[in-house]
């Protein structure tokens, strides 16, 4: 096709101007993006760079090492332990199904456990390790890194979980850990952000729940760089956080392992505390259970067995447990007695057997009588008129006084959990319990440790221990936090005449010493050894006048729940005293007969610090003794109640 | 004999045309394509695989295809323009058909050995039947409505199929394109103003349209539009792209993170960041100053492409060198406002950065036609 020039040139022209307008459109859109540009990455630049960096950067927190616990002497009774997990990460697994049932062909794997994996597999994101098993075996775990190839995306990690070496043993004292619950976090003023972290384990009873801030820790933190979709590419820095306090109790493990297995079959307490420091030697209940199992989460069977125990294994009866103290509460009513002025040393009152008052008859357990009695006598005879007679002059708000003075029914500072107070009761008290006024049948029973009073195993130890110094001797349970040593429990001079208190010890001497105390049977003959002790045995029900009549009937053919509390106190050596010790049976029955044979032996091996000569023992029972030694080191050895063997 | 043939003895002949090549754009798209090997190079985590090493590869076999393409006379490619278009045409009906569906749209052929987007080819094909029925249309009849209708088909045929695809971002850039060459050649102001009123009345329709059973555009557009208008309301759906990219873009400041630093490309926090995104990891990593110089690049290139058109007495070649550096411009200015949040995410790439062989491939080809105008332009 032809065109003239002309028309060409005038065609340049016209696309020269148009070109032009085009042009100037186009440098227009150039700028407004520069200007853009610009504005966004030179005014807004901080804006947007804090945004990527929201975006990238994540905070972790790092969980500390929980706090040891030690003994006395450094024997670990709270240990983290390295706890091996197989996880399983869903976007290297391929076929999850069946990587996890050739897992579960290779090692043994709980039943629902596989499936409680795939559930949290499907909520999570497919990067996320996800665990399969915990607590497994070094050989499985061998087993999986061996057959790793077969295994994609399954892994073995290491972290740490609680241990208590010792199992069962120092449960009621240590206590246990266990995942933070929703109720837990409940009760928190200000959570720890360590809380936040999945199975993160918090203090749940004993010295881990009461000591959980010193044995947590502080967090440490990392700053790590995450991708889009959250997984973790890398660390930027890490802040070390703090270890959890160590912390020693005043506990002395061997004495108390050897206890918990001298109370083996029985429902007990027995406390065991040191007089220069009042140092708890030893704090058993049994029966007992295995802390181990609540760190690993407990079965429901595990749970409802220990739960409807009628022994209450999880109860820690030597500071929850109130039982009335029977005639160990004798010493209380004779001190308040002598310190009143009313009633002295070497004054008696007349035991027919019986005493008549407010027109009820009140019984001494011996049905003929003692006699004339004064108070040496009475106390190591349990002579319960010369009681009655005596509270009856001197009324029952100076025994509360004296019982409250000498621990009973007032709280001590003891790290373990539902401690109970006990009850010291007066005619106050009562007034605010029942709005009824004290009558003086109550009196009577208070002044042989029935009716209102109740002590624990503990207050009665405290109990013998400020009788033996003369000192208000303070339990105390933790030795020293972070190598802190605390302070000591030795206590100021009660102010008690030291005349009145001797005397009371020599009767006590007498109740374990003398051929008619009624500890006679489980005295100790090693020269300087020697305990004085009390005797008590509690009644859990009414003797009605016609069960009397017919005669009473023995414990033996009482269903359990109804049987007598065994009761028994005493500190030792008498010449320089080292120990008071405690030790109530439930439903045990007599007390001299079933509690003093215990509280013999476990004041035998804390003096002797291991096994006692047999030569400790009077002549006619060390067969059967050395028999039962040996019965009780095999079950020691063995380890019947779950706990590590050394 | 036209008048272009009647000059031709003053067009320099063999390799001799190489020295009268258009180097300044020559160097600049070398220039620009650097640009996008580094930045494969660094959404790949500092690695030439995937992305950089084919990309490189495809680059020499463009830069090749525009060399022959620059050495063949200007007026070959005019009396091939009807061709051409008819080529694309038919490949478009052919995707219609035959085409593999990919992210939700259907968009190429495969041919075995690549493949084809004929909606590439489209835009240059269009371009150069444009610039060849200016050619041919006395200037007198530019603007008698039947003469303006013709064109309008031009357009409207491929922009339909596009659509159908559905490949927004190619529907404008064709409209747009084809309207810029009608306009260069001088079709009168009233049928823009027109268009422009009855575009403006088309926006409405669509909007309104929504949700109602003649709803014209998908809902994925609708949304777009949306996030567009406002990418908070939804950060974490079809908003997120569009904020991470602003985040990516924003952060970079005055000179980047440096090189591979960008932390919101290495996290995977930005889409796409291989093709559509590729400007936000560009922007992050070397900051305003790497911005603004690729823009700078862009807008020389089209400079180059502007003077040598304006030189060209040859009305073919000065409209197809204006097409080509209008259909560029549309790429890069559609791309940046897109990923800075001026326009709507429509799936325009970056021109010789982002990944992709039919883009840079008809691309490059559109710039042998300009280097071919230039070197075969009467002297």
């Amino acid at each position: 096709m032809k065109r003239p020039p002309k028309e060409t040139a005038e065609s340049a022209r016209r696309i020269g101007r148009r070109a032009l307008f085009v042009g100037t459109a186009q440098i227009a859109l150039v700028g407004v993006l520069g200007w853009r540009m610009r504005s966004m990455q030179i005014e807004q630049a901080d804006a947007y760079r804090m945004l990527a960096e929201e975006n990238r950067i994540n905070m972790r927190l790092i969980p500390p090492a929980r706090g040891l616990v030690f003994d006395r002497n450094g024997v670990p009774l709270a240990v983290n332990e390295q706890n091996y997990r197989i996880v399983i990460v869903r976007e290297d697994a391929g076929d999850v199904d069946d990587t996890l049932e050739r897992l579960a062909r290779l090692i043994q794997l709980p039943p629902d456990a596989v499936q409680r994996a795939k559930e949290e597999m499907a909520r999570r994101s497919a990067f996320v390790p996800v665990t399969v098993a915990e607590r497994v075996a070094w050989a499985d775990v061998a087993k999986v890194t061996v057959n790793a190839p077969a295994l994609p995306g399954i892994t073995a990690e290491v972290g740490l979980s609680r241990h208590y070496p010792r199992g069962s043993d120092t449960a009621h004292v240590v206590g246990y850990v266990g995942p933070v619950s929703d109720y837990d976090l409940s009760l928190m003023e200000n959570p720890d952000p360590l809380m936040q972290i999945p199975r993160f384990q918090i203090g749940k009873t004993g010295v881990e729940a009461k000591f959980e801030e010193e044995l947590r820790g502080s967090a440490g933190t990392k700053r790590i760089e995450v991708n889009a979709t959250g997984r973790v590419m890398r660390e930027l820095d890490r802040e070390e956080g703090q270890s959890g306090a160590n912390i020693q109790l005043s506990v002395d493990a061997e004495l108390q392992s050897y206890t918990e297995a001298r109370l083996e079959g029985e429902s007990a307490s027995v406390i065991v505390i040191d007089l220069d420091t009042g140092d708890l030697r030893t704090v058993a209940s049994a029966p007992t259970f295995d802390p181990n199992l609540f760190v690993r989460g407990i079965s429901v069977a595990d749970w409802t067995g220990l739960n409807e125990n009628k022994y209450r294994p999880l109860s820690a009866k030597t500071v929850q447990g109130a039982y009335p103290p029977g005639s160990t509460f004798k010493m209380v009513v004779a001190l308040a007695a002598l310190e009143s002025g009313l009633v002295g040393p070497e004054d008696t009152e007349y035991c027919p057997g019986y005493t008549e008052v407010g027109g009820s008859r009140f019984h001494c357990w011996r049905r003929g009588g003692h006699g004339n009695v004064n108070m040496h006598r009475s106390m190591q005879e349990s002579c319960d008129v010369y009681y009655y007679e005596v509270s009856q002059k001197i009324g029952i708000d100076r025994i509360a006084e004296m019982a409250r003075k000498l621990g009973i029914g007032v709280d001590h500072d003891v790290p373990m959990s539902a401690v109970s107070q006990g009850v010291a009761p007066d005619t106050q008290w009562k007034r605010d319990r029942y709005g009824e006024s004290w009558r003086i049948g109550d009196t009577v029973n208070a002044s042989i440790g029935q009716g209102y009073v109740l002590a624990t195993p503990l207050q009665l130890a405290i109990m013998t221990a400020r009788i033996a110094t003369g000192r208000a001797v303070q339990p105390r349970l933790i030795k020293s936090i972070d190598g802190v040593e605390t302070p000591s429990g030795a206590g100021e001079p009660m102010g008690l005449n030291e005349n009145y208190l001797r005397r009371v010890r020599a009767a006590m001497y007498d109740v374990s010493n003398a051929q008619r105390g009624t500890g006679f049977g489980a005295r100790i003959v090693a020269e300087g050894m020697q305990m004085a002790g009390k005797s008590g045995t509690s009644q859990v029900r009414r003797i009605t006048a016609e069960e009397r009549a017919r005669g009473v009937t023995s414990n033996a053919d009482l269903p359990w729940e109804r049987r007598d509390h065994a009761l028994w106190v005493n500190f030792a050596p008498y010449d320089n005293p080292r120990f008071a010790v405690s030790v109530v049976v439930e439903h045990g029955g007599g007390g001299s007969s079933v509690a003093a044979p215990i509280a013999r032996d476990v004041t035998l091996q804390a003096l002797y610090g291991g096994p006692p000569p047999l030569e400790a023992y009077p002549s006619n029972i060390r067969d059967q003794i050395a028999e039962d030694q040996k019965r009780i080191m095999n079950h020691l050895a063995r380890g019947a109640t779950p706990r590590d063997r050394a | 004999m036209s008048y272009l043939e009647s000059n031709a003895k003053y067009v320099p002949t063999g390799l001799r045309k190489l020295l009268y090549l258009n180097w300044p754009v020559i160097l600049l798209l070398i220039s620009v394509a650097c640009f996008g090997f580094l930045m494969l190079y660094s959404v790949a985590g500092g690695s030439p695989t995937p992305w950089m090493a084919p990309q490189m590869k495809r680059f020499g076999v463009g830069m090749a295809a525009m060399l022959i393409v620059a050495m063949v006379p200007i007026w070959f490619w005019r009396n091939m323009a009807a061709l051409v278009y008819a080529v694309a045409l038919a490949l478009l009906v052919g995707v219609e058909m035959f085409g593999e569906v990919g992210m939700g749209a259907q968009r190429w052929i495969d041919l075995g050995f690549m493949r084809l987007q004929p909606s590439e080819l489209m835009k240059i094909g269009l371009v150069m039947l444009l610039a060849a029925y200016y050619d041919w249309l006395p200037l007198k009849k530019t603007s008698h409505p039947f003469w303006v209708l013709l064109p309008l088909v031009f357009i409207g045929l491929p922009t339909m199929l596009v659509l159908t695809q559905p490949d927004l971002g190619t529907a404008l850039l064709l409209v747009f394109g084809g309207a810029t060459v009608m306009f260069m050649a001088g079709v009168h102001w009233a049928y823009f103003v027109t268009v422009v009123m009855a575009g403006a009345g088309t926006v409405y329709a669509v909007l309104e349209s929504r949700g109602t059973p003649w709803q014209l555009l998908k809902d994925y557009q609708y949304r777009r539009i949306d996030t567009f208008l406002d990418p908070s309301n939804d950060p974490l759906g079809s908003g997120y792209h569009i904020t991470q990219a602003k985040i990516a873009l924003g952060s970079g400041g005055w000179t980047g993170r440096g090189f591979m630093q960008g932390t919101q490309s290495r996290l995977n926090f930005l889409p796409e960041k291989h093709t559509d995104f590729i400007f936000t990891t560009l922007a992050e990593e070397f900051g305003f100053v790497g911005a603004s110089t690729l823009l700078a690049l862009y807008a020389l290139i089209i400079f180059f492409c502007v003077v040598s058109a304006l030189n060209n007495r040859d009305r073919f070649a000065s409209l197809v060198t204006l097409g080509v550096a209008m259909t560029f411009f549309l790429f890069f200015s559609v791309n940046m406002s897109m990923v800075m949040g001026l326009a709507p995410v429509v799936g325009v790439p970056l021109p010789m950065v982002s990944y992709g062989g039919s883009a840079m491939l008809v691309l490059l080809v559109g710039f042998g036609l300009v280097q071919s105008a230039h070197v075969h332009r009467p002297r």
